[in-house]
């Protein structure tokens, strides 16, 4: 198993990559069909906040510091504040509630 | 003129994927144990995490690799859990200029991951993408990821939990900021969240539905709740153009678009 396992790198970034570079590569410009251009507009937004939630919940240590996380997050974001300042926003309050949790 | 812009883009990109790196390194760090574990020496493990550049997946082929699994289930398996990716790919392909060079094609596609991807439509929500912010965000990225692995491989757990716990949220956190404030000014956004949001909790934790791999979940939820969008709410002509980002920083972007052209 050990020599092999190099294979199995390769074929996993291999389906990774072409996973990938496909749409990239193929879909070259832009779409007409008004309902597919509005499906992808929307894509990020709705796989960003599916990935985000419950799951930030579960990400720390406590459900309730993951939660004040969220909370720090939303509100930063809602005032216009970088991505930067987000990030480090939710996780400095992560960071200073489990000390006390 | 051009280069100048170009080389701006990828300032902004390194400084974007400042937080990302710094949650990328947590998050590889406990791979980089979980790969110790299954006794994965650290130069593969890290040489896995530099080709693949993916979370859910490389967990996942851990188990695959101890186990000693079939090639094609490695691939099928794979081919599940990242066909997210597909989705991002395609959405990413309409914030492209259909002018800019194949070969950048070929080199973002490599850097296509929940996070890049995230702070790339944000960047590019007031124009095109300039290809160099996602380079930006690829060599502070990618290099933290893969580095995070060996160390986790090679020195099990040295980092305090508290440390993890904290930097595992800096992911989330750039995913609300990319998502929060265009829908401060699109009701229809701020409508397609709070829905995604519900509807991603209750198929966490509701019998049957539950079961489905988080990787399925996302996929599924996308194309219907996304299809759904689309249907009852076609975005108007200009509305990509235009873009939702804010303010300044919009206009900064259009007005570098321009200038491109």
């Amino acid at each position: 198993m050990k020599d092999n396992i190099y294979l199995y790198i390769l074929v996993m970034a291999g389906v990774t990559y072409l996973i990938r570079v496909l749409p990239l590569t193929l879909i070259r410009r832009p779409i007409k069909s008004r309902f597919f251009r509005s499906f992808l507009y929307y894509v990020p937004y709705v796989t960003l906040s599916v990935m985000t939630f419950p799951a930030i919940l579960t990400a720390t240590s406590s459900v309730w510091s993951g939660a004040a996380g969220l909370a720090v997050a939303l509100v930063l974001a809602f005032c216009g504040a970088s991505l930067f300042k987000v990030a480090v926003g939710a996780c400095g309050v992560v960071f200073l509630l489990e000390l006390f949790l | 003129m051009r280069a100048e812009t170009d080389r701006s883009w990828y300032r902004r990109g390194l400084r974007d994927g400042i937080p990302i790196a710094l949650g990328y390194l947590a998050v590889s760090f406990t791979l980089g144990i979980a790969a110790g574990n299954q006794h994965i020496a650290a130069l593969p493990a890290a040489l896995m995490s530099a080709t693949n550049l993916t979370s859910a997946g490389e967990f996942a082929a851990l188990g695959l690799i101890a186990a000693g699994a079939a090639y094609g289930e490695m691939a099928g398996t794979q081919l599940i859990i990242n066909l997210r990716y597909f989705l991002m790919s395609c959405a990413l392909s309409q914030r492209l200029s259909p002018r800019m060079p194949f070969f950048h094609r070929l080199l973002i596609a490599y850097g296509i991951t929940d996070e890049i991807f995230g702070i790339s439509v944000g960047a590019g929500a007031g124009g095109y993408l300039n290809p160099y912010y996602a380079y930006g965000a690829i060599t502070v990225a990618a290099p933290a990821w893969t580095l995070g692995t060996w160390l986790g491989a090679v020195s099990g757990n040295v980092l305090p939990g508290r440390i993890l716990s904290a930097l595992n949220v800096a992911l989330y956190g750039m995913f609300i900021a990319v998502i929060v404030p265009p829908a401060r000014k699109e009701k229809v956004l701020a409508g397609l969240i709070a829905a995604s949001m519900t509807a991603s909790l209750l198929t966490t934790y509701l019998p049957v539905v539950s079961r489905i791999s988080s990787g399925m979940r996302i996929i599924l939820l996308t194309v219907l709740i996304a299809g759904a969008g689309a249907m009852l709410f076609p975005i108007q002509e200009d509305q990509e153009s235009q873009g939702p980002q804010g303010d300044a920083q919009a206009e900064g972007t259009l007005k570098e678009v321009r200038d491109e052209r």
